[in-house]
């Protein structure tokens, strides 16, 4: 961070003067600095990554290799390998349970969109930081206690909560029922109440800084896809997540006070417990009116991220900037009413069914019109394939193969006998688990010269993305076989039953598949750090890209911009514009300026356009005066 | 090995910053990369084909029920039409970054909008998807429709881990229950007071008949479950507190399905697929589905709860006594 910069800033800003005075804590810890919390998150999101990638290759080999002797896995797991060295079936649960919390909540929510909505949003929207930087440290050290307690459930003797990531009740609130509903649960709630906590902070100031601060010039409508995308992302995470609190309390009262919102007429342990009345299909119903709302709470930031980096790298206009906006408006209202479609055989009135089944293939219709409006900004592109695109290009993929299973699965006859099987695993992983993972990569690889000064190795990004991205394939298009052959999901041996005695290879090849990718990220991981401090030094602009962040220093300090923040004239997307002698025009330059490239519309909009630049120019004369 | 790898890595980067290939927009990689897309599109696009054919019979269940065969070729008409989308799809978007890679002589097209475009890719979807949501709709209602009158019915309960069958009896109306009968020899908790449970019997396995409806009526004891018969595309979950149901026609029995399959060891099963805990993987049920006159015959040489075990009538009053007496002297 450059003390320079902040030294020049504005009289407007005075506020930033402690900024001078950064010690080691200020500036690394509790910085209220919306670069180095973006970094925080991105540190920590890659920490839980790697924890809950390591996880699922635990279970992968229970899987795979279901004979396996995994006594060489005690010095780590301890009791929970027994002396035949088999994995504890108790434990398996545990382990799919904590990796779906850990990816769906810690990588791909406070990951994705506390790495990248704080690190962009006021870059690209040009404002010198987030509108409160306290909340937004706040919002990171409660993600981080969060963690911190997640991460201690993880070794207790009972064991982590097992319920599955969505922890239904009963199995959820009795510790009768499953080891882990005991402290594991507890510390589960604890933590998943802090993590809303922090998501909510996280939340409303990144809907703040967007409505308010945005800077001269820069309208909604020339607002960055990923702005509108994070911006929409936090307003589903605004209204969702108390629901999920409510939720998550109703539970605490079942388990500790002894009420009965959850819980009826349940024999448990040669004991029938005294609650009545209740009903575990009510938990499912708040549980999903966020849990699907989550879906694209990780997604949207994932599609926001692509468009910018597949538009930059085609050197082309987004295709249709209006059409993306109204579908990411569009998805953001209707992710609201369609979440009763994980629940078509939850024993809810099947009218109900009916109508979340319409709704829920509405839906597709937006995500849709995303596709085709990526494929044709591809067509007749220049298109530069840094890492950065090739994983933008592979979340399209990923979004079309895994979007296109939910329209099995959002049919409810079709979903009778697909639900909870590997198909919907499939499905999941790739339109959710693995287009925001890669959403999340391309964004690193793109802003990491933003981040860090430097750039990172393209090859060994290159390398990188066809091992991933093969690898994701490997391993979860095979699971549509085996669901649609009905495999069970949460399964922790397939010997029990005849009809899923077979596809041993599938799932030894699925195995395999997904040891290898987990460890192709080590060739990310080095990249990363590696190209941290030793990279090659980066450019001002190295994408040739068009919104403001690239206006800023190199390695911007607190504040952002040294002098004025700087103002907007166009459009974020003017790639290859026809008369241009370049083929991008950043958002700063006037339409005044570029007489040559200007469309009909556009030149008409000139004159304003320098009536307000002289006015403007008086008013900063005047201050300057005062000064 | 590993330092090998880092020499490796070391001397390209030096040979790229030498030869001045990092300064340029697109380097040699460019070409690589779009190449490689080409590739996967084919390779993995052969692979997909090969395994979906050769597998087809391995991983497409046969179909035991009526609605089955409906859900099963809604599900196939829904593959088809992804299937479709999903190819061409794919093809642009492997087929367009090996076509338009980066040429310094070129300029990409300013191309920002197309309103018809929008239109028209709106709409079409819009109407495909209406198609599939109105016949997935019907065939959802139908399924989910009240059985009819003379549905034979099976009750299944769920517990941790196990399945308990019970049978309504000659009279063919289930008896009452309540959680808090369960006992060791009562384990469904059924209230033997109600005179319509003195018969109810129970089975170690799910016996149906064949080409007549069936009702099961699932609950559960502890935690949810969910009754999976994957051959009779079958799945309701089971939970306390909440009875729910489902109702279908099975249309082979496990003789035929022998037979067609050439496999004499072959089962109709039922699974769990509600997650509720250590053994969620092992709880099976067999079904088997038999003539019509088979399950007459079978179902009336039943024995009732009270038959079987005389002690459950002990603590009734007289009412109830005096019909578990009767019962008891008809064995």
């Amino acid at each position: 961070m450059s003390t320079a910069s902040v030294a020049n800033h504005d009289a407007a800003h005075d506020h930033h003067d402690h900024e001078h005075h950064d010690n080691f804590v200020t500036k690394y810890i509790f910085s209220q600095d919306h670069k180095m919390i973006a970094k925080q998150y991105l540190v920590t999101g890659m920490f839980w990554a790697l924890l809950g990638g390591g996880l699922s290759i635990l279970f992968r080999l229970q899987l795979g290799f279901p004979e396996m002797d995994m006594s060489f896995l005690r010095p780590l797991l301890g009791g929970w390998i027994d002396e035949g060295g088999k994995l504890d079936p108790t434990f398996y649960l545990a382990l799919v349970t904590m990796h779906g919390t850990i990816m769906v909540f810690f990588v791909l929510t406070a990951g994705l969109s506390g790495t990248f909505s704080n690190f962009l949003i006021p870059l690209q929207i040009g404002a010198r930081d987030m509108a409160s930087g306290f909340m937004n440290m706040l919002s990171y050290w409660l993600f981080f206690l969060s963690g911190v307690i997640m991460f201690i459930s993880l070794f207790l003797k009972t064991g982590p909560a097992g319920g599955g990531w969505v922890v239904y009740p009963p199995l959820s609130a009795l510790e009768q029922a499953i080891p882990g509903s005991g402290l594991g649960m507890t510390l589960w709630l604890v933590a998943m109440t802090f993590f809303i906590a922090s998501s909510l902070l996280g939340g409303i100031n990144y809907i703040t800084t967007v409505i308010n601060l945005r800077t001269k010039g820069m309208s909604f409508s020339r607002l960055p896809l990923t702005i509108w995308a994070f911006f929409l992302t936090a307003v589903i995470g605004l209204l969702s997540f108390p629901v999920l609190f409510s939720a998550a309390l109703l539970l605490v009262f079942d388990r500790s006070f002894g009420t009965s919102f959850y819980l009826s007429d349940i024999y448990i342990n040669g004991e029938a417990l005294p609650n009545t009345g209740g009903s575990p299909v009510l938990y499912q119903h708040l549980f999903w009116f966020l849990g699907h709302p989550e879906v694209y709470i990780v997604l949207l930031p994932a599609l926001g991220i692509t468009s910018e980096v597949i538009a930059t790298n085609s050197r082309k206009p987004i295709f249709g900037y209006k059409a993306m906006i109204i579908s990411l408006l569009g998805i953001t209202v209707l992710s609201f009413v369609v979440w009763a479609h994980h629940m078509f055989v939850s024993g809810m009135n099947p009218f109900l069914g009916s109508i979340f089944m319409f709704l829920t293939l509405i839906i597709a219709i937006p995500s849709a019109v995303k596709v085709f409006n990526y494929l044709t900004t591809l067509w007749r592109g220049n298109l530069i394939f840094t890492p950065a695109m090739l994983f933008s290009i592979g979340l399209v993929s990923f979004f079309i193969s895994g979007g296109l299973t939910g329209i099995f699965l959002g049919n409810s006859a079709i979903d009778i006998q697909l639900h909870d099987t590997y198909f919907v695993v499939a499905h999941f992983h790739l339109v959710m688990g693995s287009a925001s993972f890669f959403g999340m990569i391309a964004g690193i690889y793109h802003w990491f010269p933003k981040m860090f000064g430097r750039m990172m190795d393209a090859r060994l990004g290159y390398v990188h993305f066809w091992i991933t991205f093969v690898g994701v394939y490997m391993v979860f298009f095979p699971m549509h076989y085996i669901g649609i052959a009905g495999f069970p999901r949460r399964y922790y041996s397939f010997t029990s039953f005849d009809f899923a005695n077979m596809y041993t290879d599938l799932n030894m090849f699925v195995s395999v598949a997904a040891i290898i990718t987990f460890f192709a990220q080590f060739i990310f991981l080095f990249n990363f750090f590696y190209s941290m401090y030793r990279g090659r030094k980066a450019t001002q602009n190295p994408w040739r890209s068009n919104t403001l962040e690239w206006t800023t220093p190199v390695e911007p300090g607190h504040g952002n911009w040294p002098g004025e923040i700087p103002s907007v004239y166009r459009w974020p997307y003017d790639y290859s514009k026809p008369g241009a002698e370049e083929d991008f025009i950043p958002q700063t330059v006037p339409l005044s300026a570029t007489p040559e490239s200007n469309l009909p519309h556009e030149q008409e909009m000139v004159k304003t356009e320098l009536e307000i630049m002289k006015e403007e120019e008086e008013v900063l004369v005047a201050n300057g005066a005062k000064h | 090995m590993l330092s090998i790898i880092w020499m490796v890595y070391r001397i390209q980067t030096l040979v790229s910053v030498v030869k001045g290939s990092d300064k340029k927009l697109a380097s040699g990689s460019n070409r690589i990369n779009a190449i490689l897309f080409v590739v996967f599109l084919v390779g993995t696009g052969i692979l997909m084909f090969w395994y979906s054919i050769k597998e087809f019979d391995n991983y497409q269940l046969p179909i035991a029920s009526e609605h089955g065969v409906v859900t099963d070729r809604l599900f196939w008409i829904t593959m088809a039409i992804t299937g479709i989308v999903f190819i061409l799809t794919h093809i642009l978007l492997f087929i367009f970054p090996y076509k338009y890679q980066y040429k310094e002589t070129r300029k990409a097209s300013f191309y920002p909008d197309n309103n018809k475009l929008e239109i028209i890719w709106t709409i079409v979807p819009a109407i495909v998807l209406a198609l599939l949501v109105v016949s997935g709709w019907k065939a959802w209602s139908d399924i989910t429709a009240p059985a009819p009158e003379n549905a034979h019915v099976v009750e299944i309960m769920g517990s941790q881990f196990n399945w308990d069958i019970r049978y309504p009896g000659k009279d063919q109306v289930l008896g009452d229950y309540d959680y808090r009968l369960i006992t060791a020899t009562n384990a469904q908790g059924i209230d033997f007071t109600d005179k319509n449970a003195i018969d109810d019997f129970s089975s170690p396995v799910v016996v149906i008949p064949k080409g007549e409806p069936v009702l099961f009526k699932i609950r559960a004891r502890d935690v949810l479950h969910s009754v999976f018969a994957p051959h009779m595309r079958l799945k309701m979950d089971a939970v306390p507190g909440m009875p729910t149901r489902f109702w279908f026609v099975p249309t082979k029995t496990t003789a035929e399905m022998r037979e067609e399959l050439n496999d004499p060891e072959f089962e109709y099963e039922i699974a769990c697929t509600e997650i509720c805990g250590r053994g969620h993987f092992s709880m099976r049920r067999v079904i088997e589905v038999v003539e019509p006159e088979a399950y007459q015959k079978w179902y009336s040489e039943q024995q009732s709860f009270i038959q079987q075990n005389p002690a459950l009538a002990d603590d009734l009053p007289a009412e109830a006594k005096a019909l578990a007496e009767i019962q008891l002297r008809e064995k």
